[in-house]
């Protein structure tokens, strides 16, 4: 038998995080009390992916186990944008843990497996590797959900997630599997190249496209593939909801564009019109029924639920007519969009993750109420973080907007645009109220804010980057431009 | 052009400021956010000036540009300039924010360090929205100046305060989002450029034109507010602190108009021509149907903010009549109305503060306990009726004259403001200030304090001074309206 020893190189980052999780884990097992070393073991880990990710960056494409794995400046980007925000969930979220005594070596190192899942599924190259990941990614969030035992809430938060969840990866497998039917292959580019030559039957091909993204919904999270989002992210320790409304966002998005842009893409036409269909309908349910919404974390799922379906409006203007002139374009609004989103997904859940303290958590619209005569400061930075999300400049959300929508109307979709810009109207009303509770409420509760430095020091940066990268949002718009320019 | 960029201090000096007084932090170094804000104000005012004094009246091209490459991903520019419409804008917008941080004084007692870096960081917006020479630049700035005014009107206004802040916020934002397709739309249209003016050189056809005529238009025609789309007015107006009040109305009201001539009239000139019958109807609702819901307002700041509709519909008829007068009257109504409308609400503010009461009825001779305010309110009530050597005529008269040369029922219609205007001003002014002491809380009213007296004796300056000889207004604006005219009047289909 012939055997090759792989390339590892291009995978030197995951198995670093690999060999880390193994030396934690031993620590979490014989080190008495290993809870505050085990946490900056993690860290470490974060900062050293970071560190190899950056080092074997060579702005090649380089494939490697077979061509089920690559490397690439894509992958590269979203890879280091998912430790950093991995980082700073494990930093807002450590003084909440501990306040419910559910900070454990399990919660770190359920942390470490999903950002190992992530960047699985963000440099697969082969359909399994991407579903290797996403399981690796999901099962490490069911059990993440299910942290706080005593909880009923979270435990049915957990259940179903996973029933959904489970449902979700099966549709996927099923869609995989027509698509393998259909092609002979399950290697990204294999498939790709399949289409292309007209090798593949299109009716089982159709079919599988169908499943596969509907599978790609229920992970982004879009309607009519939403139910899973309100309760979790109500049921779930705010701790974990912010980890669920991160990283993993970019982790779908990569996804994405694995499998749509460089598996699916001589079938554009045909995804486009389904991301369409997703895209409006998430941006029109997510706006309204984030308005009926009294608990923050749900009205935050709604929000995202939109959000993402802003995210989406840019993968489906990509291919116009069989031009594919503007893919470039449109990609990137679409990735400067999720990472956008990443950005004020920490903050918002991280000033939740500030108001609450032991026996108390901070969700419903009136535990807001007058922050602002409580702490200026914090009030200042959630108001930016809403007026970002609702696309009102100088903030990064609003150039995430107009980035998108850039793209919708090159593609010649007006009314979609103009559609777009009614719901984010109908989205700016429950933002406001956000603010409106915060500035011109009075408080009902006056307990101090009792936060770590760390953590305070970390969320007002946070809030301040959502300033600055609105008034200088260039850099990161050529990242991202520039990380997709290999890949497409 | 080189040497100091002093458009850009006029946008950035304010805002620094208005960091910096937020930077004094809590209630217990009010005076030092007082002292911050009154420094960077008049700062703000200083080197606005020079845009005055070195502005170029020969020419209709912008002046003192500036331009740098801020997001090249979208070919987004730092564009600023200004030329003869704007740039009085700029200086009556730097100079209102200092009447509005002296009117605030002692007012405001609560979150001072906010309250006035809310007022300075509006100003260098809005100085930015008179200045941009850059769609995106523009929008940019027209959007981000409402977030202050919302905080405003929230946080220090009347007991219906977060309703009102919220229609406002909610009003405006819908409008302009709308253009924000719009600038979209011309970004592609026109091969990937933000640039307004060469927006202006773009040709369009009459379907594209109609389009994007409508987007600014619900943008801009709440923003002024045009009937039927100004409802939102008078409850900001009557919620909002004094100087909430006077910078929407003096400076506020003020960016839709300035959009009409900065994006609609050049970019769209055969759409303008098509809908100007509409849109002088609507100016004419304005005038007389909002003049005469003026007339029974029982609470004085909803008075005032319906004559701010009545008068803004005056700037709207002077524009679509395309002709020079009417346009020239229409812009020094703007400014005017600036100084006039200000003086009204920071007269009314003086009364309240007193009396803690806008309703007409509950006061009545206060000329015997005040009567250094009565005299000066009584000014700026004649001004505000368009009285003959007051600033308030001498735009009317313009925008009336060009009128009658467009079409003399316009003409007549639109003069009828004369009575109409009067009437309800001056009744008002009767009601509250002559006849005996109904109410004992009247007869215990003390006279305005120096502080007051200096920033309404300024405006009343002003508003004379405007009123007898306007040419140094109109003489900065002749080229640029000329210019402006001769685009409408070339199609561009």
């Amino acid at each position: 038998m012939n055997f090759v020893i792989p390339d590892f190189y291009p995978a030197a980052a995951e198995l670093f995080v690999v060999a880390m999780s193994f030396a934690i884990l031993l620590i979490g097992t014989f080190v008495r009390d290993s809870r505050n070393i085990v946490y900056f073991l993690t860290q470490f880990t974060l900062v050293g992916a970071a560190a190899v990710t950056i080092m074997t960056m060579d702005g090649q494409v380089n494939f490697t186990f077979s061509n089920m794995y690559v490397d690439d400046l894509m992958g590269d980007f979203l890879k280091l944008m998912v430790y950093f925000s991995v980082a700073i969930v494990l930093v807002y979220s450590r003084g909440y843990m501990q306040d419910r005594k559910i900070e454990s070596t399990e919660y770190y190192m359920l942390a470490i497996y999903a950002t190992l899942g992530m960047m699985v599924m963000i440099s697969a190259n082969h359909f399994l590797s991407i579903y290797l990941g996403l399981e690796l990614l999901s099962l490490s969030l069911y059990a993440m959900v299910a942290l706080q035992r005593d909880s009923a809430r979270a435990t049915e938060a957990a259940m179903k997630y996973f029933v959904l969840g489970a449902l979700a990866s099966g549709l996927l497998l099923y869609g995989i599997s027509m698509v393998y039917g259909a092609t002979g292959t399950l290697e990204i580019s294999g498939v790709a190249q399949a289409i292309y030559h007209q090798a593949a039957n299109r009716t089982i091909l159709m079919f599988g496209l169908v499943f596969v993204v509907a599978g790609l919904a229920f992970k982004l999270g879009v309607v009519p593939f939403h139910m899973w989002i309100p309760d979790v992210y109500h049921g779930a320790p705010a701790a974990v909801t912010l980890f669920i409304a991160s990283a993993p966002k970019l982790a779908a998005f990569a996804m994405s564009m694995r499998l749509l842009v460089n598996g699916l893409f001589e079938l554009a036409d045909q995804w486009q019109s389904m991301l369409m269909f997703l895209a409006v309908l998430s941006i029109i349910l997510g706006n309204l029924a984030a308005i009926a919404q009294t608990n923050i974390k749900r009205m935050l799922g709604y929000s995202g639920i939109s959000h993402m379906g802003f995210m989406l409006l840019g993968l489906m203007s990509g291919v116009v007519g069989g031009d594919r002139h503007f893919a470039l374009n449109a990609y990137s609004s679409s990735m400067f969009y999720i990472v956008s989103y990443v950005l004020m997904s920490l903050a918002s859940f991280g000033v939740v993750l500030l108001l609450s303290r032991a026996g108390f958590e901070a969700e419903t619209l009136d535990d807001f109420k007058g922050l602002n005569k409580r702490s200026s400061w914090f009030a200042g930075v959630m108001a930016m973080v809403m007026f970002s999300m609702a696309g009102i400049p100088f903030f990064i959300g609003f150039f995430a907007k107009f980035s998108v929508l850039q793209a919708v109307v090159a593609a010649g979709y007006i009314w979609i645009a103009i559609l777009a810009v009614v719901m984010s109207l109908i989205g700016a009303f429950y933002y406001l109220r956000v603010v409106k509770v915060m500035f011109f409420d009075e408080p009902v509760d006056s307990t101090p804010l009792a936060a770590s430095a760390d953590m305070r020091v970390l969320l007002s940066m946070n809030g301040v980057a959502i300033a600055v990268l609105g008034l200088m949002p260039q850099t990161l718009m050529s990242l991202c431009a520039y990380s997709l320019l290999g890949s497409l | 052009m080189t040497g100091i960029p002093f458009l850009s201090l006029a946008i950035w000096v304010p805002i620094v400021g208005g960091l910096l007084a937020l930077a004094t932090g809590s209630d217990r170094n009010a005076s030092a956010a007082r002292f911050v804000a009154l420094f960077f104000a008049l700062a703000g005012l200083a080197v606005s000036i020079p845009l005055y004094t070195g502005f170029d009246v020969t020419t209709s091209a912008m002046q003192f540009v500036e331009s740098y490459a801020w997001i090249p991903r979208f070919n987004i520019y730092y564009a600023l300039g200004v030329d003869g419409i704007s740039v009085l804008f700029v200086l009556l917008n730097s100079f209102i924010t200092l009447i509005v941080v002296i009117a605030g004084w002692e007012v405001i007692q609560v979150k001072v360090a906010q309250y006035m870096a809310g007022f300075l960081i509006m100003s260098g917006l809005i100085n930015g929205i008179f200045s941009a020479l850059d769609g995106v630049l523009f929008y940019v700035f027209f959007e981000a100046s409402l977030i202050p005014l919302f905080i405003i009107i929230g946080v220090w206004g009347g007991p219906n305060r977060v309703y009102a802040a919220i229609k406002f916020f909610l009003y405006t934002l819908a409008g302009s989002l709308l253009m924000l397709i719009a600038l979209l739309y011309l970004f592609m249209e026109s091969g990937g450029s933000f640039n307004i003016l060469d927006w202006h050189q773009l040709k369009l056809g009459m379907d594209a034109q109609t389009l994007i005529f409508w987007a600014f238009l619900a943008s801009f025609a709440v923003k002024i507010p045009m009937f039927p789309v100004h409802t939102w007015l008078p409850d900001a107006h009557v919620e909002a602190p004094t100087g909430g009040s006077i910078v929407l109305a003096a400076i506020g009201l003020k960016l839709g108009a300035y959009g009409f001539l900065r994006f609609s009239l050049p970019i769209t000139p055969d759409a303008s021509q098509a809908f100007a019958p509409m849109i002088i109807t609507l100016s004419l609702i304005a005038v007389i149907y909002i003049g005469f819901v003026a007339l029974v307002q029982t609470d004085m700041k909803k008075l005032v903010a319906y004559s701010s509709i009545s008068h803004m519909g005056f700037v709207t008829l002077g524009f679509f009549i395309f002709n020079p007068l009417g346009m020239e009257g229409a812009l020094v109504q703007m400014i005017s109305h600036g100084f006039v409308s200000g003086a009204m609400f920071a007269c009314i503010g003086v009364l309240y503060d007193r009396m803690h009461s806008r309703q007409i009825a509950d006061y009545g001779g206060v000329v015997n306990v005040m009567p250094k305010f009565a005299a000066l309110f009584m000014l700026f009530s004649m001004a505000n009726s368009g009285l003959p050597a007051t600033s308030g005529f001498v735009g009317e008269f313009m925008v009336a004259l060009g009128a009658v040369q467009f079409n003399f029922w316009v003409g007549f219609a639109a003069a009828t403001t004369l009575i109409v205007g009067a009437a309800y001003t001056l009744w008002m002014y009767k009601r509250v200030v002559f006849g005996p002491i109904t109410n004992h809380h009247v007869s215990e009213l003390t006279d305005i304090n120096n502080r007051e007296f200096v920033f309404l004796a300024i405006l009343a300056i002003c508003v004379l001074v405007m009123g007898i000889y306007p040419f140094p207004v109109t003489e900065v604006m002749h080229a640029s309206v000329n210019d402006l005219l001769k685009h409408v009047a070339a199609s561009k289909l």
